[in-house]
């Protein structure tokens, strides 16, 4: 059994950046996907890129802006980002967490009311001021991780599409091929990365992934008169205007879905709409009259606490895993960098990531879906 | 930090949203002919029936082309929302006949959506649709939805055609029978099938000039009575022809140029290669649909909740292949088209950078990206309009869609010699209209909707910044950010 040194299973943006990083070290690659590479989560997003509460912050803001030079291909990244409140309570959250950025030394400003106005044109005199955060930005999430794809690729990668992996091989305490329905895949290493489907592929390796599902939802606008920051959200709302010119916005309460173990079988938006379209329409009053042409959801699958999981297994031990709790998109440059680390090294060069590891659900306990209400609807 | 879960998620949408703001037994979507004889039925049957009919639509709509392929073509009166709404229920005597059988009509009213439980959600209360006119959307409940959406125009580029005065048969036959707006005087009809002919005939009893019909095939492809009688009118059939050219000025198109040489005057070129089931409703909502080339493209497979009439339905089989037709007009179009030639007006997308799966003009391409292709692509899968439409945005401007979506899939099955059949349909998304913010708003969205709201997931330990996990800032963040949300 000839093949490649390291087989990445799920074709999302974090495999996709840990298959480019292993690339770039001169590994043989390969990324398997069920599908077409970005077609869950990671390629619908609201593109975020400011995730400063992560280990990985330091890093996914360091490489952001390297990213359209390091791929060869463009992502539409763009700098920095403003949050708007819209009540007093807003008003007061926000500013809480401008002065923990103060604290932790990320520059941000506050805006009045007249200073968001002048930073963002779309803005009214309903707002009752923003926070500029002068760090993190956003990007194209579609547009990305066909760069990744396309980059690893460039370095002698491969990229099986269509092909859903089924399930491994061991010998000796490592896993020795990801078998798919047509084929298999020898390896010295696996990167399971595969969203949704992570907790039941790694299941088969006798690893417990506390995941549960969710859908969450956006919409799209037709374009607007471009702003010198589209990073602008707010409002309970997160998103972003493309450099097209569309806003595409999400938030709201999230639906926990059951999905299958071969991946979700639809992702349908619903009505919620309505209640994007009302918080948008008063965020960015200027643009209430524009058509709203989209709206999508996805599937995103969180760990117990929110936080992503970057993992190299004990046993097997040549198995890293990785679930990102809905931040995978913006942290992706960085986690990718993590994982490659891990294989080849057994350790993260850059973070202490060792909050991400799956032994701090070591006690968890066997009803916590149940315990934190996160169950399908019955 | 301890945290004590309450058993409950109260950021989860479960409860939160409102009971439609109506309900009937039946809605029927589309005032056409099947819509209202569909409507009078159900209502003489004892159901409560809610018709609804999006004419006339807003002159702005109509600019971008939705939901027919207007072509600028429109006369200034349509901008006269009454006297339009007039106009279209003059133009239809049935509709009286409706009222009368008790059902509710509301014109100006769109159904940009119809939703309900099935895989990946489960926390609608009822089946509805949504609903939009002039001054807001609303949802409405229903026992069974009967969709007379009609059909739409199939559009395809050729040089010129972004320009007003290229429009589409459907849209000409909106304008002439139900507005009586329509601003050409000298048509020129692509096509000559019997929607070809038809339009061609139409025009011509209408008093307009018709200045021909150009015919890619070696002859006329509609039915002999029909073919008879455009020639008894005197109207050419230029045949194993295409338009190679519009040529126009500030008022749109003032001549085209066959691919003969020949040049023919006219303001008006009305595309009648073909029209498309509007399955949008039941596509968006992943209701089951087939394709069908005899009936015009893909069709809504039918059921018993959730069904179709009219061309909705399929356009009349009459064993003609409308697909093999479409597809003979969109090789003769690219063969006398440049690479440059624009295929989603809304995006400005080129048919090189549609093959080309370039990004837009405002990006970058650097050596790697300039080295992809369409070709490059296909190594990794099969095409897909999904994919090339994230990577190039032909289909994601204002009209949705309407004017590229046909002939994209077609130049992909051509480009990749794959049968038209095995090219995915491109996904249709609610809003199948495009609605304005401030009208789709829920204005008056449900207290449990309001106090679920958060932006995120509301998870109270995954935006502590790692530095704050175990000292007293992780408590104040909890307190600041997640207060009540957990015990």
């Amino acid at each position: 059994m000839s093949g490649a040194e390291v087989v990445i299973v799920g074709g999302g943006v974090t495999g996709l950046s840990a298959g480019w990083w292993l690339a770039r070290s001169g590994v043989k690659v390969t990324v398997v996907d069920k599908g077409i590479v970005g077609w869950e989560a990671s390629g619908r997003n609201g593109g975020g890129a400011s995730h400063y509460q992560s280990p990985l912050f330091e890093e996914e803001h360091r490489l952001w802006p390297q990213m359209d030079e390091l791929l060869g291909y463009p992502t539409e990244h763009r700098k920095e980002r403003i949050i708007i409140a819209m009540s007093e309570r807003q008003w007061e959250q926000y500013r809480f967490v401008a002065e923990r950025h103060r604290r932790l030394g990320h520059p941000v400003e506050v805006l009045d009311v007249k200073q968001v106005q002048d930073a963002v044109p779309l803005a009214g005199d309903n707002c009752f001021g923003g926070v500029h955060y002068r760090f993190g930005g956003h990007a194209n999430p579609q547009r990305t991780v066909q760069a990744y794809a396309w980059a690893l690729q460039d370095l002698g990668g491969t990229i099986v599409q269509h092909n859903a992996v089924t399930g491994f091989e061991t010998a000796s305490g490592k896993v020795t091929a990801v078998k798919t329905g047509a084929a298999s895949y020898g390896c010295d290493s696996v990167v399971v990365a595969a969203g949704p489907q992570t907790a039941a592929l790694m299941a088969q390796l006798g690893i417990a992934v506390p995941l549960a599902n969710a859908r969450a939802e956006m919409i799209i606008t037709e374009p607007a008169p471009m702003m010198p920051i589209g990073g602008v959200d707010g409002h309970k709302l997160y998103g972003r205007q493309t450099m097209r010119g569309n806003l595409a916005y999400g938030g709201g309460p999230h639906e926990w879905i059951d999905v299958d173990a071969t991946g979700p079988v639809a992702r349908p938006s619903t009505p919620l709409m309505r209640n994007l379209a009302s918080r948008l329409a008063e965020l960015l009053p200027k643009a209430a009259h524009l058509n709203v042409i989209r709206s999508w959801a996805g599937v995103i699958e969180n760990s117990p606490d929110g936080r992503p999981i970057i993992d190299r297994l004990t046993s097997p031990d040549n198995v890293v895993v990785a679930s990102m709790s809905g931040v995978g998109f913006g942290l992706s440059p960085a986690s990718g960098h993590a994982i490659r680390d891990l294989v080849l090294d057994g350790t993260c060069s850059f973070s202490d990531i060792g909050i991400l590891g799956l032994s701090r659900f070591a006690n968890l306990e066997p009803d916590w879906r149940e315990k934190r209400g996160w169950m399908p609807i019955s | 930090m301890e945290l004590n879960f309450a058993g409950t998620d109260l950021c989860a949408i479960n409860g939160t949203r409102s009971a439609p703001d109506a309900r009937y037994d039946v809605v029927v979507v589309g005032a056409g002919c099947s819509g209202t004889a569909a409507a009078i039925a159900a209502a003489t049957a004892g159901s409560s029936v809610l018709l609804v009919d999006e004419n006339p639509v807003s002159g702005a709509l109509m600019g971008n082309d939705v939901p027919l392929y207007f072509g600028g073509r429109m006369t200034a009166a349509t901008q006269n929302s009454e006297r339009m709404l007039e106009a279209i229920f003059m133009s239809a005597p049935a509709l009286e006949q409706a009222m009368e059988a008790g059902v509710e009509v509301l014109l100006g009213t769109s159904a940009w959506g119809v939703y309900r439980n099935g895989p990946g959600v489960s926390s609608l209360p009822e089946q509805v649709v949504g609903l939009a006119d002039a001054s807001r959307s609303w949802l409405v409940g229903f026992e069974r939805i009967v969709l007379a959406t009609g059909a739409r125009d199939l559009a395809l580029a050729f040089p010129g055609w972004n320009q007003p005065g290229v429009m589409g048969a459907a849209a000409l036959r909106m304008l002439l029978t139900r507005y009586d707006a329509f601003a050409g005087r000298r048509v020129l009809v692509l096509g000559s099938h019997d929607l070809a002919l038809e339009s061609a005939l139409l025009a011509h009893d209408r008093g307009l000039k018709v200045a021909g019909l150009v015919e890619v095939r070696d002859a006329p492809q509609g039915s002999a009575d029909l073919v008879a009688q455009v020639a008894a009118a005197g109207i050419a059939i230029h045949c194993g022809q295409t338009i190679a050219l519009a040529k126009g000025g500030i008022e749109g198109v003032e001549a085209a140029t066959l691919s003969s040489g020949e040049v023919i005057l006219c303001d008006t070129i009305c595309m009648a290669v073909g029209l498309v089931p509007s399955i949008e409703l039941v596509d968006a909502m992943h209701g089951p649909r087939t394709l069908i080339a005899t009936r015009g493209g893909y069709i809504p497979a039918g059921e018993e909740t959730v069904s179709a009439v009219g061309s909705c339905a399929g356009l009349a089989d009459t064993g003609f292949d409308h697909i093999a037709y479409r597809m003979d007009w969109v090789r003769a179009l690219s063969d006398v088209s440049a690479d440059d030639t624009i295929v989603c007006q809304c995006e400005e997308v080129t048919r090189a950078d549609l093959l080309g799966v370039q990004p837009p003009n405002y990006l970058a391409r650097p050596a790697p990206m300039c080295a992809r292709s369409l070709e490059t692509l296909l190594v990794d899968g099969p095409a897909n309009p999904d994919q090339i439409k994230r990577l190039t945005r032909a289909g994601m401007g204002v009209c949705q869609g309407r004017r590229c979506r046909d002939q994209v899939a077609m130049l992909l099955a051509i480009a990749a010699d794959r049968p038209f059949g095995t090219i995915p349909l491109a996904t249709h998304r609610a809003p199948v209209r495009p609605i304005p913010l401030k009208i789709m708003a829920d204005w008056h969205e449900s207290e449990a909707m309001s106090a679920a709201w958060d932006v995120w997931f509301g998870i109270p330990t995954q935006w502590v910044p790692v530095e704050d996990i175990g000292t007293p800032h992780e408590d104040e963040h909890r307190a600041m950010l997640y207060t009540g949300m957990y015990e």
